[in-house]
C-alpha cells in the first residue's frame, strides 16, 4: 500500500497526542510500516499543535510536508485553517466545529478569521462535527477527540473490531467505555466517504 | 523469549536500549526533547534513575558509577550539555571504567529552547565520538553500541538526537536485557587524577584514541552504511536528514554515518569516489562537510542547503530536483503562539508586576512566556539560572537606584538548577535586588518533573523536601517572604516595599502549576453577571484564554477551559464576576 498520510492539528491539551497513538497503534496491529511525530514541551502550551501519523509498507520520514496529507484532522477550525497547505488536491478535512481564540483574537489585535474557515469548506471536502456538543451529551467533554476519531475512522482501511481494539489497548483503562461510546458515536456522522478508500 | 515488535517513540527507544545494555545508574535533568528517556527509563526494573539539580551533577554522578564499574548514563537537551561540558571535557581525559553515555537532543527548528546549536561542535572540541541515529530502532541498537565503544576505545560517548527523532515513533524489535558484569574499580592515580602532569601524559592519548577510532569506523558497517545505488548522485548523511532523502529520492546513493565523530575518513573517500555529484545533508552546522572539503574533496554542502532550521524531503525536491511542490497556499491567519494555560498562578504574579510597571529579567521555563503580550513583563532570558545575574550585572553597572523597577524571575526548579549560585553572589558582594522565585511545586515546562523541592524523586518514592525559604535565609537573604501567587493586593504590596528596600530580598510566590494532577487546589467556579458587566476590560488585561466576549462585548467565561482560579474575579471591581458554588476539576 502507498504510504497513508494523516495530520493531526489542534491547540496544545486537546489530545492530538493520544489520537495519534490509536492510529499508530492500529496500523502497527495490522502489519503496517507506521511512523508518527509528535510535539511536546513549550509548543504545548495553548499553542498550535500538530501531530503527523504515516502508514504504509515501507515508511521512511515521520512528517507529512506541504500537499502530502490525505486527511487533515483538525480540533479546532482556524487550526484546520493553518495547515490545509498540507493537504493533497483530494485531501479530506474532519474538522471540530469548536472555536479558541488566540492570544492576538484574545487581546483583539487580530480577529478570529470565519471567512477563511468559510472558505476552506469551499476548497476541500471538509466535514465540520461539533463535537463538544456531542461529547456534553455523553457527559464527559474529554472525550471530543475520540468522537473526531470515530468520524474519521470512516475513511480509513480498517474494520470496525480493529478500531476497538486499538481504542481499548491505547486509552487509559478507566475510560476504555467512555471513548467506546465516543467512538460508534463518531462514526455516526460520515456514513459514506466521499474519497476513495486507500486500499 | 519471541520478538516482541513495538511502537516506541525514539527516546523510549533509547531508554530501551540503555536497559537492555544492562545500564544501573542513569542520573539527568529535564529538557525538551530529551526528557521522556529518562522518563522511560525509570519504568523498567534493576535501573536506579534520578533527577539530578542540574546536568553538571547528573553527569558527575554517571561518571561516578562508571568509575565504580557499572553502565551508567546522563541524558540532557543539547544546552544542558554546556552546563554539563565542565566534567565532560576531563572525562575525555580519563576515560571511564564500565561503559559511560550522555545522550543529548538537539533542537533543529527551536520547538523549544533558546539556540539552536549543534552538539557535534561541542563534541569535537571535547574530542568525544558521537553516534547519530535516524529511526527509533537505530536509536535502541546504538545506544547499546555506544556501551560497547565507550569500554573498548576507553572513552565517553555522546549519543545524539534531534527534536524530530526523539518525538518520533517507529517499529523497535525488544530484547531481552544483558547485564555486564560489574568491573572491579581500580585505584589508578595517573587515569583518574586530572592534575596538570597527568593530564598531560592523558593529552596525546585522547588524540591517538580519537585518530583510531576515525580509521577503525570505516570498518563499522553496523554504524556506517554505503547505500550504492545511482552513481550519478551520493548523499553523506546521518540523522532523521538521512530519511528525507529516501523518501524524496530513493534511487541516490547515501553513505549513512552512524559515527559523527570522528569522521570515518577512508570510507568517506571511498564513496566520494563512486558518486559523480557529492552531497553533504546535514542539518545545522557543516560539520561533516567542512572536514570533508578539508580533505580535498568536492562536495556541496551549506552553499545549497540551509544552516538553520529542520530539513525536510521537500527541502531536497526542490534543491536537488528543482519541483515545485504543489499545495495548497498558507492561509494568512493569526497566530496561535503558546500561552500560559488558563489559571496558571504565575499570570496572577505577571499581572500584579505589570501594574507596577515593573521590568523583569527572566529565566527558562512556562514563566518564560511573560514575555509575550499582552503581559510584557519579562525583558531578558538567555538561559538557566541567568534571572539573578543579569539583574544583578545592571545593578553593578548603574548602582542600586537603576533597578528600584526591576526584579529577577525564575521558577523552582530553575532557581535549584543554577540561579543559586547567583543568589550566593548577591549576597555576598552585596547586591539590593528583588528576586521573584515562582514556587509551582514542579518542573512544569518539561511536563513535570519532581525537583529536589517538590518532595519526590522520579522513581516516585518520597524525598526530603529542601526549602527555598530556608535555603535562601542561610546563604543570609535578611528578607525571604513566601505569598500566595493569588493574593493580589499583599502581593502588590510586598512587590513595592521589596524593590524600594535597599537591601537584597526574595519573595517566593507560590501555588502550584493549575494542570499538576495530584493533589490539585480547591479552585472554585465562576460566572460574569452580564447586568453588572461594564466593560471596563480589568480582567481581560491578564490574556486569559478562557475569557471571551459575548455579543454586547461584554466578558464571557468559557467554562470548557477555566480552571478556576479566580484572577479575573479578583480583578473585577465591579463585583460582576459571581463565584459559583461548585469545584470544577481541572482538565
Amino acid at each position: 500500500m502507498e504510504t497513508y498520510n494523516i495530520v493531526i492539528v489542534g491547540v496544545g491539551g486537546q489530545g492530538t497526542l493520544l489520537t495519534s497513538r490509536i492510529l499508530g497503534h492500529l496500523a502497527l496491529a495490522k502489519g503496517y510500516d507506521v511512523k508518527l511525530s509528535e510535539v511536546h514541551g513549550m509548543a504545548q502550551r495553548g499553542g498550535s499543535v500538530i501531530t503527523f501519523v504515516r502508514f504504509g509498507d515501507e515508511v521512511a520520514e515521520p512528517i507529512v510536508e506541504a500537499g502530502q496529507a490525505d486527511l487533515l484532522i483538525a480540533f479546532e477550525r482556524l487550526e484546520a485553517v493553518r495547515y490545509k497547505n498540507l493537504l493533497k488536491p483530494n485531501g479530506l478535512v474532519i474538522m471540530n466545529d469548536e472555536r479558541i481564540d488566540p492570544m492576538p483574537v484574545v487581546i483583539r489585535q487580530a480577529e478570529y478569521p470565519e471567512d477563511q474557515v468559510a472558505q476552506l469548506e469551499q476548497e476541500v471536502d471538509v466535514v465540520r462535527i461539533n463535537a463538544r456538543e456531542e461529547a456534553r451529551k455523553l457527559e464527559n467533554l474529554r472525550v471530543f477527540n475520540t468522537i473526531i476519531l470515530g468520524a474519521a475512522s470512516r475513511i480509513m482501511p480498517f474494520t470496525e473490531e480493529e478500531w476497538e481494539a486499538a481504542i481499548r489497548e491505547t486509552v487509559p483503562p478507566k475510560t476504555v467505555d467512555i471513548n467506546l461510546a465516543a467512538f460508534r458515536k463518531g462514526r455516526e456522522f460520515r456514513r459514506e466517504a466521499k474519497v476513495a478508500n486507500p486500499q | 523469549m519471541s520478538e516482541e515488535k513495538k511502537l516506541l517513540l525514539g527516546n523510549e527507544a533509547f531508554a530501551r536500549g540503555a536497559w537492555e545494555a544492562g545500564v544501573k545508574v542513569s542520573s539527568a535533568y529535564p529538557g525538551t526533547p530529551s526528557t521522556e528517556v529518562s522518563e522511560a527509563l525509570a519504568t523498567y526494573d534493576d535501573v536506579y534513575c534520578e533527577w539530578a539539580p542540574n546536568e553538571k551533577v547528573a553527569t558527575e554522578v554517571a561518571i561516578g558509577a562508571s568509575l565504580s564499574g557499572v553502565r551508567a548514563l546522563s541524558t540532557m537537551k543539547h544546552v544542558g550539555l554546556n552546563v554539563a561540558s565542565d566534567p565532560l571535557y576531563s572525562v575525555v581525559y580519563t576515560g571511564v571504567n564500565a561503559g559511560l553515555v550522555l545522550l543529548v537532543a538537539d533542537d533543529p527548528g527551536l520547538y523549544s529552547s533558546q539556540n539552536e546549536q549543534d552538539t557535534r561542535m561541542v563534541a569535537r572540541a571535547a574530542h568525544v565520538p558521537v553516534l547519530e541515529p535516524s529511526d527509533s530502532q537505530e536509536a535502541k541498537d546504538m545506544m547499546i553500541r555506544a556501551y560497547e565503544l565507550s569500554e573498548e576505545y576507553d572513552t565517553p560517548v555522546i549519543v545524539r538526537s534531534t527534536t524530530r527523532l526523539s518525538h518520533s515513533q517507529g517499529q523497535v524489535t525488544l530484547k531481552p536485557r544483558q547485564v555486564p558484569e560489574d568491573k572491579p574499580y581500580v585505584t589508578d592515580i595517573r587515569k583518574n587524577v586530572m592534575v596538570p602532569a597527568n593530564s598531560a601524559l592523558k593529552h596525546p592519548l585522547v588524540v591517538a584514541r580519537e585518530a583510531k577510532m576515525a580509521e577503525d569506523g570505516s570498518t563499522m558497517s553496523d554504524l556506517n552504511r554505503m547505500e550504492l545505488r545511482d552513481p550519478s548522485i551520493g548523499f553523506i548523511t546521518s540523522g532523521i536528514p538521512y530519511q528525507y532523502i529516501r523518501e524524496a529520492l530513493p534511487e541516490a546513493s547515501i553513505l549513512k554515518l552512524g559515527l559523527v565523530n570522528p569522521l570515518p575518513r577512508a570510507l568517506i573517500e571511498e564513496f566520494s569516489a563512486k558518486v559523480a555529484q557529492l552531497y553533504i545533508f546535514e542539518e545545522l552546522d557543516p560539520v561533516i562537510e567542512e572536514q570533508v572539503k578539508s580533505w580535498g574533496i568536492k562536495c556541496i554542502g551549506k552553499d545549497l542547503f540551509p544552516r538553520v532550521g529542520e530539513y525536510s524531503a521537500n527541502l531536497l525536491r526542490e534543491k536537488i530536483l528543482g519541483q515545485t511542490i504543489e499545495a495548497r497556499p498558507q492561509a494568512q491567519i493569526p497566530a496561535r503562539p503558546p500561552i500560559l494555560c488558563p489559571g496558571c498562578p504565575h499570570r496572577a504574579v505577571f499581572t500584579v508586576m505589570k501594574q507596577l510597571k515593573l521590568h523583569a529579567a527572566g529565566d527558562i521555563g512556562c514563566y518564560t512566556l511573560g514575555a509575550a503580550a499582552p503581559l510584557n513583563v519579562i525583558e531578558t532570558t538567555i538561559c538557566m539560572g541567568a534571572s539573578l545575574g543579569t539583574l544583578y550585572g545592571m545593578e553593578k553597572a548603574h548602582g542600586p537606584e537603576y533597578i528600584k523597577n526591576w526584579v529577577a524571575v525564575i521558577g523552582d526548579s530553575t532557581f535549584l538548577h543554577t540561579g543559586i549560585n547567583s543568589l550566593m553572589n548577591m549576597v555576598y558582594n552585596g547586591s539590593t535586588g528583588t528576586v521573584v522565585i515562582l514556587d509551582n511545586s514542579i518542573t512544569a515546562m518539561t511536563g513535570h518533573q519532581q525537583n529536589p523541592s517538590t518532595g519526590k524523586t522520579l522513581m516516585g518514592t518520597p524525598a526530603p523536601q529542601i526549602s527555598i525559604k530556608k535555603l535562601c535565609e542561610a546563604m543570609g537573604v535578611k528578607h525571604v517572604t513566601e505569598i500566595y501567587s493569588f493574593d493580589l493586593k499583599d502581593l502588590k504590596k510586598l512587590l513595592k516595599q521589596e524593590v524600594e528596600r535597599d537591601e537584597l530580598s526574595v519573595i517566593i510566590a507560590q501555588s502550584q502549576c493549575v494542570l499538576l494532577k495530584d493533589n490539585p487546589p480547591i479552585r472554585h467556579q465562576y460566572k460574569v453577571k452580564a447586568d453588572e458587566c461594564t466593560k471596563c476590560g480589568a480582567c481581560m488585561r491578564p490574556g486569559c484564554p478562557a475569557l471571551t466576549y459575548d455579543e454586547d462585548g461584554k466578558t464571557k467565561i468559557n467554562d470548557t477551559m477555566c480552571n478556576g482560579c479566580g484572577l479575573c474575579f479578583r480583578l473585577c471591581g465591579f463585583k460582576a464576576i459571581k463565584m459559583v458554588d461548585s469545584v470544577v476539576e481541572v482538565i
